[in-house]
């Protein structure tokens, strides 16, 4: 018998497929959730350790800021920076549909 | 020397001294791919002619060209990694068709060392996952065992070097991602201490963990390649500002009593037994070449995977927000009544990722979204803490910390692909140096009784990868493995 969904639910996953901008098939929406919610309830242990207090990493290295000096120089032409584009245009703009449908 | 024995860089030393040309070299490796790489699939591109076009130039620099520390030296590159003018993908459909237009850092100091680029290397679609499965190529096979996997992310380029196809080639590595492949291909790879090297022109994954390093089949091969591509460059605001050491001179001057740490603990459940009995064979080598064994403790160590599967998605969510169908490579095309920009997007990405990107993406989200952030991000980043406290501790006492690489060897393709968790769970003993950022090399220690390699990993002191070098070549001399190539290499043992 597989386990009783916990943590997340196919709303949440359609909420936060939202989110992200990914479109999901309701096949896959029912994937998502089964796999998502084993992958949380496994990091449900993290619930044991005692983190009062304890400050956060949010880099491995801790250094003082990088500043560089605030020279001009040239950059990449423009056509250079926008021959991967799928839809571009000569005046160096991106073409995109309708933004409000 | 003949042209058709060479696997390592010193041996390619040897023959330019003795007159070889590049072109030569590189003709000789894009032979063996050309005849050997069919089944394993380790590249995705090989770029031919402009790696003859290069060695060529290698070779008009006349009597100069031998000071160059890779002059004529073929690598393979990984395809996550930014080569001006030749594809670069991350094997991913969203990135179909893009060839940036410009150089990894790393790419260009290759360049300025003499080294030829042969081409790009199969992984895990962007970087995220741990067999080359995750590919929209199709997948990389083990040269072992062409039944298993190679290992994952950088699995084309541990397959690429185990296979003799290259004799070095670069990876990234962000819970494991050079290490893990090594293990599993029977080569030596090394995560670099974050900053040691650039990550400009890698693409994204998870920008507090990632780092790209080498892989070879020697550690001295790895020493040569890291000294190369190691150092501050003012495009990545995070590489380091420390000084970089002479690795390669360094490595004929070991450490003379060497303290290694092993958190036997931790290795008590869930390791398979043929990994336990090659790794306490490899540590037995070890303290017979004169290191003194310790046990530590690193209680923290078994929640790096659960802390990793949290930091990393969340990082990669924001990174790949930037692959939408505008600026680079794959659009979804128009379907149905909805043409607007946001259902573009989600058309765009719908299609363009793989479901492990997916998966990653949203548990990231999730992650980071309002209500959770507290319970899961800030918690996994508070944990992290902690596994760092416990190797601050171990270090006092010790210059290197031991463990395998992996809990298991290569497994068969396929066999977890239903199961990310599983997968997830196979980075136990790699993902904490990466969230420490701790530099970890990984070399061949034996094979087991399916003749299948068997990694072992030495983590070292923030910086002093050198450690780690010393350490391993200590145990390559004793037990020097990479001399057996795998089946399906294009060479063997001579």
């Amino acid at each position: 018998m597989s386990p009783v969904s916990t943590i997340l639910t196919k709303t949440d996953v359609k909420r936060i497929a939202a989110l992200a901008h990914l479109e999901l098939s309701e096949s896959e929406t029912e994937r998502f959730t089964r796999q998502l919610d084993e992958i949380l309830t496994y990091f449900d242990r993290l619930k044991q350790i005692d983190t009062t207090g304890v400050a956060p990493t949010t880099h491995p290295v801790t250094s003082v800021p990088v500043m560089r000096a605030d020279d001009p120089h040239l950059s990449m032409p423009r056509d250079k920076a926008m021959a991967n584009a799928p839809d571009s245009d000569s005046t160096g703009l991106f073409r995109v549909p309708k933004v409000i449908g | 020397m003949r042209v058709s024995s060479i696997q390592t860089v010193t041996d390619i030393r040897a023959a330019i001294q003795a007159g070889v040309t590049a072109v030569e070299i590189c003709q000789q490796f894009l032979d063996r791919i050309a005849s050997h790489d069919g089944p394993i699939h380790s590249f995705t591109h090989v770029s031919a002619d402009r790696a003859l076009k290069h060695a060529a130039a290698v070779d008009r620099r006349g009597p100069h060209y031998p000071t160059l520390p890779l002059a004529g030296v073929p690598i393979a590159v990984k395809d996550n990694i930014c080569t001006d003018g030749i594809p670069t993908t991350a094997s991913s459909r969203i990135l179909d068709g893009f060839v940036p237009p410009y150089d990894a850092t790393v790419v260009e100091r290759l360049t300025h060392a003499g080294a030829i680029v042969l081409g790009k290397t199969n992984c895990d679609e962007f970087a995220m996952g741990s067999t080359t499965e995750h590919s929209v190529s199709g997948p990389t096979k083990n040269p072992w065992n062409l039944d298993r996997v190679p290992g994952g992310s950088s699995g084309g380029s541990a397959a690429a070097v185990a296979a003799r196809l290259a004799p070095l080639a670069l990876g990234s590595d962000t819970g494991g991602s050079i290490r893990q492949p090594a293990a599993f291909c029977g080569v030596v790879g090394l995560k670099p201490t974050y900053g040691r090297v650039s990550r400009y022109g890698l693409l994204a994954f998870a920008s507090s963990l990632d780092q790209i390093g080498p892989l070879a089949l020697t550690v001295s091969d790895a020493a040569i390649l890291l000294q190369v591509i190691a150092g501050r460059d003012p495009n990545d605001a995070t590489s380091a500002n420390v000084a970089v050491p002479k690795f390669e001179a360094a490595l004929g001057d070991p450490l003379a009593s060497p303290t290694i740490g092993v958190p036997w603990r931790i290795l008590e459940d869930g390791v398979d037994p043929s990994v336990s009995s090659a790794f306490s064979a490899a540590i037995d080598v070890l303290e017979t070449a004169g290191a003194t064994i310790v046990d530590v403790s690193l209680p923290h160590t078994e929640y790096a995977v659960p802390v990793y599967y949290l930091v990393a998605p969340a990082e990669a969510s924001s990174n790949l927000a930037r692959y939408d169908g505008v600026r680079y490579a794959y659009r979804a095309p128009n379907s149905g009544a909805d043409t607007t920009l946001g259902h573009l997007y989600n058309r765009t990405r719908h299609d363009g990722f793989g479901d492990e990107v997916k998966r990653r993406i949203m548990l990231g989200t999730y992650a980071l979204s309002a209500g959770y952030y507290d319970a899961y991000y800030l918690k996994a980043q508070q944990i992290r803490t902690l596994i760092k406290a416990d190797y601050d501790v171990a270090f006092k006492r010790v210059d290197a910390v031991a463990m395998p690489t992996t809990p298991t060897p290569a497994f068969k393709l396929g066999a977890r692909t239903d199961d990310p968790l599983q997968l997830y769970v196979g980075d136990v003993f790699t993902a904490s140096a990466n969230l420490t950022g701790l530099p970890a090399l990984s070399l061949p220690c034996g094979r087991n009784g399916s003749d299948l390699p068997v990694g072992l990993q030495l983590v070292g002191r923030a910086f002093d990868e050198g450690t780690l070098l010393q350490l391993g070549l200590g145990y390559e001399q004793q037990a020097p493995w990479w001399l057996d190539a795998p089946p399906a290499a294009a060479i063997t043992r001579t």
